[in-house]
């Protein structure tokens, strides 16, 4: 075990656990934010730049300060480390910084995007960026592409986390997915339209940070803060079963895995249980998803419902049941 | 019980005399009153005929404008039915077909949009909220008064301005905010 301190916080943790883990140990705004890193895929992470902090103290051992700013995703945490996040001003201009990169080819086109509402880059931009752009050359674009018949990939909106690759790669047994190309030029691939047929494909869209992959389903069937997120379960052979429903009355519009609250689904889904069972009857719901206060999607969102108010205050019974008092 | 003024005063009743049991002096002024009104300056106009000029800020009437090759600015974005207190804005969404291009000028377009005009309060929320400048309250138009409940809820056939270029709906002087 090694003792690590984040903005002033100490936390315990084992050794060869990065700074950003060991920071969501602690939770809460300690927790640099991070697009491409995701603690399910293995070897993601190092690539958006936006989980940079400051370490200002290498080690009991050695303290002199690490030169430039790490990113926290990648970077093992050592005996005695001081890290500062968002207390450092250099942290904060950096990611300002980043922000701004990885906004220089993004469409801004969030009044059309399904994403809006719960994507990372949107509240990224939101907590650190600039209200204005500075960009001023034509941003790049492509046209959309189908991959299968219930995935849309709008690479315009791709920031090229990779982490729709490494789902590919790593939970799909057979990999139609790759990143082509080089620079500004590079693209998510699908080897000319190669569906993806797997059970488990389904699942680059919850892990996409932004709009780039989307549900066909859902697309444009209705905003994500106007429908009301509810936990469900369904007896499933492939999966877990335990998903988020995102319903409109007793409609069922979209079926997600159910994320944390770093953003990252709790278990992958497969894609009868995402794309098939749109029907109430399919599912047993358990009630209204815990959604933060900070997001758009708790407008109008009730989670201590009446009925459940009213579970809490019935009468105990006393007498025993009704039955065999009659007997 | 405490008194929850200090204004309250104790009534009271005593006896009038014979002058003022005649009320002569209570009438007269009473008539005197009445008869400066008469005199005063109208306060009411004969609204048909006649109308008040509208205040500057003055919002009435919603408008979902056209950009100025004739396609509808909303998107369906939502937003506006988001910031609306008293949620009288509905809306879906529907895809552009590629031969719409000239009626939408985003691939999303409100297929349907409605606005519940007895629960609007007409705050200009929507107006603030709108990304891409296309919901406006008019300083020229007020609402109607209906008979029933179903007029009142206005849909894309009512708020959309014309497409022709001499009838659109000028809005420049709540797009420049002047006041």
């Amino acid at each position: 075990m090694v003792k690590v301190t984040i903005d002033g916080i100490e936390v315990e943790v084992e050794e060869n656990t990065t700074i950003l883990n060991a920071a969501r140990r602690i939770g809460g705004d300690v927790v640099p934010p991070a697009m491409c890193y995701y603690s399910k895929l293995k070897g993601s992470g190092g690539k958006c730049r936006t989980c940079l902090v400051k370490v200002s103290q290498g080690s009991a051992k050695d303290p002199r300060p690490m030169p430039k700013l790490v990113a926290s995703c990648s970077t093992m945490v050592q005996d005695g480390m001081v890290i500062l996040n968002s207390t450092s001003p250099e942290v904060v201009d950096a990611r300002k910084s980043v922000v701004e990169f990885l906004l220089i080819n993004h469409p801004l086109d969030c009044p059309v995007c399904d994403q809006a509402g719960e994507c990372d880059l949107q509240n990224l931009t939101y907590a650190h960026g600039l209200s204005k752009s500075r960009y001023e050359e034509e941003r790049r674009t492509f046209e959309k592409i189908d991959i299968g018949e219930h995935i849309q990939l709008h690479m315009t909106r791709c920031i090229l986390c990779y982490r729709c690759v490494y789902t590919a790669d790593q939970i799909t047994d057979k990999r139609v997915h790759g990143v082509l190309n080089r620079g500004d030029a590079s693209e998510i691939g699908t080897y000319i339209k190669n569906v993806i047929e797997n059970d488990f494909s389904g699942n680059v869209i919850d892990v996409c940070p932004v709009g780039a992959l989307t549900d066909k389903t859902f697309r444009f069937k209705q905003r994500v803060w106007f429908s009301k997120p509810m936990d469900a379960h369904r007896n499933c052979s492939k999966c877990s079963g335990k998903v988020a429903l995102w319903m409109k009355g007793n409609d069922i519009l979209r079926v997600t895995g159910r994320k944390n609250s770093f953003g990252e689904v709790e278990e992958f889904i497969c894609n009868e249980c995402r794309f098939e069972k749109k029907k109430t009857e399919d599912w047993t719901i358990e009630g209204p998803r815990h959604i933060s206060n900070h997001s758009v999607i708790s407008q109008n969102h009730y989670e201590n419902t009446f009925k459940a108010k009213l579970a809490s205050r019935q009468p105990k019974e006393i007498y025993g049941n009704k039955d065999s008092a009659e007997k | 019980m405490e008194p929850l003024t200090s204004r309250a005063q104790v009534v009271e009743k005593k006896k009038m005399n014979l002058w003022e049991r005649m009320y002569l002096p209570a009438i007269v002024g009473g008539m005197a009153i009445t008869l400066k009104h008469l005199f005063k300056k109208k306060v009411t106009v004969k609204y048909p005929e006649q109308k008040r000029e509208f205040s500057k800020v003055w919002r009435g009437q919603h408008v979902l404008k056209r950009d100025d090759n004739g396609a509808e600015r909303c998107t369906a974005c939502g937003l506006c039915a988001l910031a609306c207190p008293a949620e009288a804005i509905t809306m879906d969404a529907a895809e552009r077909k590629p031969s719409e291009k000239n009626l939408y000028r985003e691939e999303k377009y409100a297929a349907r949009y409605e606005i519940d005009m007895l629960r609007c309060i007409f705050c200009g929320l929507c107006e603030d909220a709108c990304p891409k400048e296309a919901i406006f309250l008019r300083d020229d138009k007020i609402v109607m008064s209906e008979f029933g409940r179903k007029p009142f809820v206005y849909g894309k056939d009512i708020l959309v301005e014309p497409m022709d270029p001499t009838k659109r709906i000028d809005i420049s002087a709540r797009q420049k905010k002047t006041f």
